[in-house]
């Protein structure tokens, strides 16, 4: 065998190898996104039907006298008026053959608990509405809505269904008499959480999950980057301090983030008495879950600036801040706003240390500020995850969306902002 | 440096015992440390612009220059020439205090520009390179436009007193580097997307462009093509009427082209320093001349 020989024999051999590596790389990046799809599609399937919500028509007959008012009714009278009292009215008058306790019980239950406060709220802004008989569109309560969506299967044994044979009689007759109707779920993005699942929404776990992270990239990102700077440019290098800040700054990144919670509670709560379940006692910890990995995803942008850049600044007579600033900073930019959404992406989706720090309390009121008691994204999912209503379900799948949505903002931000600053020379 | 597998025939008329290159390459060189000795031609000047003496640097524990002493005229263009490890770079970088980013370098001799210590304590590092600039091997013009590369230096300082003065400054030392002409319609496109040859020029005239008294230059065509060396050959010819220049270099013709005198570094030490023709034409050391004739390096 000649050497020209010997090289084809091997070279058979090597092709071979690389044919049988790309397939096997085709083969985890095929597996790896049918992983994702099913994820993806299992969640968008389950939670789709949270943004349609039903509705239900009904001609309630505001009589002042069922209402307990007397003739010249202030605003007290009517905030304190018993409206659920017309709505059962109304409901009965439709529906006579609701006779036991528990059918008329379940009669009440068409439509939500929110239809009374609905209906107080119509009359204190217009109490001429008091005598006349106007049709009202009410949130239909979960059950309903979730049978509307096909979730219920109505040829089940009547024992082993949620719906009672008499309930769909009554919902088929609201149904062909056009008083049922599917639209854009709005109370989901502005209610916060509920305990009745067609109240349930959002709004608070996001405006908290806003303003934790608010106070979380205020604290990290200037902390983290002016020590990335400080380690990379101006800290003595071999030095054992600093050698052990390092350590310890890439064990800090390996802590099992329900350990920050503990600590933030002893710390920031405990000891200097920071609000519990406050986004500021959030955010506080999320910092210190995020700050390693700003810090190390920053220093390796700023080591990746080559040294003659630094030289030729310093050879023209800028100190070690203006370089620092003037030309490392600049140019690392792009790598530390990737770590930094990444840091930041990490504690959006972060429950465990919330748990700790008590926001994971039922939280019904929007958070004004970063001290109001006030629950997070991830920590709603966790909580509505845990319950059995069928109409949790789907809006556990529904708040992951949107948390994906909002993660996935966050990423298009990144790359546009490193595109931008990468244009500027 | 190929030692070990260049003969090295020594003249033995000289003061400098012969040297057998039976050995391995470590014998080599501590057999050609032994023959260096002091080093020979014209070091010292009178009124010189750079005084160096004595100057020892050590890389942590090794060390990198032994006793070297050496002036640099006014005006005048020194060459460094010497194999590639022979310390002529980290002689240059002394100049400016380059070599204080480097952590583990220690320097130690007297270092006088002007009569004034380079490395006193209250020598502000900032202002000492504001009169020593360099330009290095590989370009590195900053990634931002043409403008403000040049500008950068002048800004940072604060040498113009509106923008009318700065652009004066920008043209002017674009126009001294050659490259005006070339880049005037483009000042505001980056720097880094310039040719090679251009790019040190950029980086020359964002030297030129804070006035310095010393430029250093450290192999500053090593990395270009013929036609842009000779340019920033003639250009260094230019400078030296305003400029005193040190060029460390591995082209023996570029140090016979452009300097006043040359300097033959090896391993670490100073062996011949002369007027650069009594260099090319008669070195009186023979490892300069086995250098220059290309019997190694």
């Amino acid at each position: 065998m000649n050497h020209t020989e010997k090289i084809q024999h091997s070279l058979k051999k090597r092709h071979a190898r690389e044919k049988r590596f790309r397939l096997y790389g085709l083969l985890s990046v095929s597996i790896s996104i049918l992983f994702l799809l099913s994820l993806l599609g299992d969640i968008g399937f389950k939670g789709m039907p949270a943004f349609w919500q039903t509705k239900v028509k009904l001609d309630i007959h505001l009589d002042p006298e069922r209402l307990g008012l007397g003739p010249n009714p202030d605003q007290d009278d009517l905030f304190q008026a018993n409206y659920q009292r017309l709505i059962a009215d109304t409901l009965t008058r439709m529906f006579p053959d609701a006779k036991t306790r528990q059918q008329r019980r379940a009669l009440k239950n068409l439509v939500s608990k929110s239809a009374a406060y609905e209906l107080r709220d119509a009359v204190i802004a217009n109490p001429q509405l008091l005598g006349q008989t106007r049709p009202f569109w009410f949130l239909a309560k979960d059950d309903v809505d979730v049978y509307m969506k096909g979730r219920i299967d109505r040829n089940l044994p009547e024992s082993q269904r949620r719906i009672k044979d008499y309930q769909l009689a009554w919902i088929d007759t609201l149904k062909s008499q056009g008083r049922l109707k599917q639209g854009f779920n709005t109370t989901f993005f502005t209610n916060s959480d509920s305990r009745e699942p067609e109240q349930a929404g959002i709004r608070g776990a996001f405006t908290g999950s806003m303003l934790t992270m608010l106070v979380t990239l205020s604290l990290a990102f200037p902390i983290g980057v002016l020590a990335a700077l400080y380690l990379e440019e101006f800290a003595p290098q071999n030095n054992r301090w600093v050698d052990l800040i390092e350590i310890n700054i890439n064990n800090l990144a390996a802590v099992p983030s329900i350990v920050f919670g503990l600590l933030g509670l002893a710390v920031f709560i405990g000891f200097f008495g920071v609000p519990r379940s406050a986004p500021l006692a959030g955010g506080l910890v999320l910092t210190l879950m995020t700050l390693p990995t700003i810090i190390i995803t920053s220093r390796a942008a700023i080591k990746a600036v080559p040294n003659s850049i630094r030289e030729a600044a310093l050879a023209l007579g800028a100190s070690k801040t203006q370089v620092a600033f003037g030309h490392v900073l600049p140019l690392s930019l792009p790598g530390i706003l990737t770590g930094t959404i990444i840091g930041m992406a990490q504690a959006l989706g972060e429950t465990a240390p919330l748990l700790l720090i008590g926001m994971v309390a039922f939280v019904a009121d929007v958070p004004h500020s970063i001290f109001d008691p006030s629950t997070a994204l991830p920590v709603q999912i966790y909580l509505w995850a845990d319950s059995p209503e069928r109409a949790f379900v789907e809006r556990t799948s529904a708040a992951i969306i949107v948390l994906l949505l909002f993660l996935m903002a966050m990423n298009a931000l990144a790359v546009f902002m490193r595109k931008k600053f990468e244009n500027k020379w | 440096m190929t030692l070990d597998k260049t003969a090295l025939v020594v003249d033995n008329n000289n003061n400098s015992t012969e040297v057998n290159l039976t050995g391995s390459a470590s014998d080599t060189a501590d057999m050609l440390d032994m023959t260096i000795g002091e080093t020979v031609g014209k070091a010292l000047l009178e009124d010189a612009k750079l005084n160096v003496r004595h100057a020892n640097v050590f890389y942590g524990d090794k060390q990198a220059i032994h006793d070297i002493s050496l002036d640099i005229g006014k005006n005048e263009v020194l060459a460094m020439i010497g194999p590639s490890g022979c310390g002529k770079s980290t002689f240059l970088r002394c100049l400016n205090r380059m070599n204080d980013t480097i952590p583990i370098c220690r320097v130690e001799g007297s270092f006088l520009l002007d009569g004034e210590d380079i490395y006193d304590r209250r020598q502000d590092p900032v202002l000492l390179r504001s009169r020593v600039g360099m330009v290095f091997q590989k370009p590195n013009p900053f990634p931002k436009s043409i403008y403000d590369n040049v500008a950068y230096g002048v800004r940072l300082h604060g040498l113009a007193k509106n923008r009318a003065e700065l652009d004066e400054i920008v043209e002017k030392s674009l126009r001294r580097a050659g490259l005006f002409n070339e880049v005037k319609d483009d000042l505001h496109k980056p720097g880094t997307g310039l040719s090679g040859g251009q790019q040190q020029r950029l980086c020359i005239a964002r030297t030129i462009a804070i006035d310095p008294e010393v430029i250093l230059m450290d192999e500053p065509t090593s990395a270009l093509d013929p036609i842009a060396t000779a340019l920033i050959e003639e250009l260094i010819t230019e400078l030296s009427e305003k400029y005193t220049i040190a060029i460390v270099t591995h082209s023996m013709q570029q140090a016979a082209r452009v300097s006043n005198r040359t300097a033959y570094f090896h391993m670490g030490k100073l062996v011949e320093v002369n007027d650069t023709d009594s260099v090319f034409t008669t070195p009186q050391h023979p490892l300069t001349e086995n250098y220059i004739t290309g019997r190694f390096g």
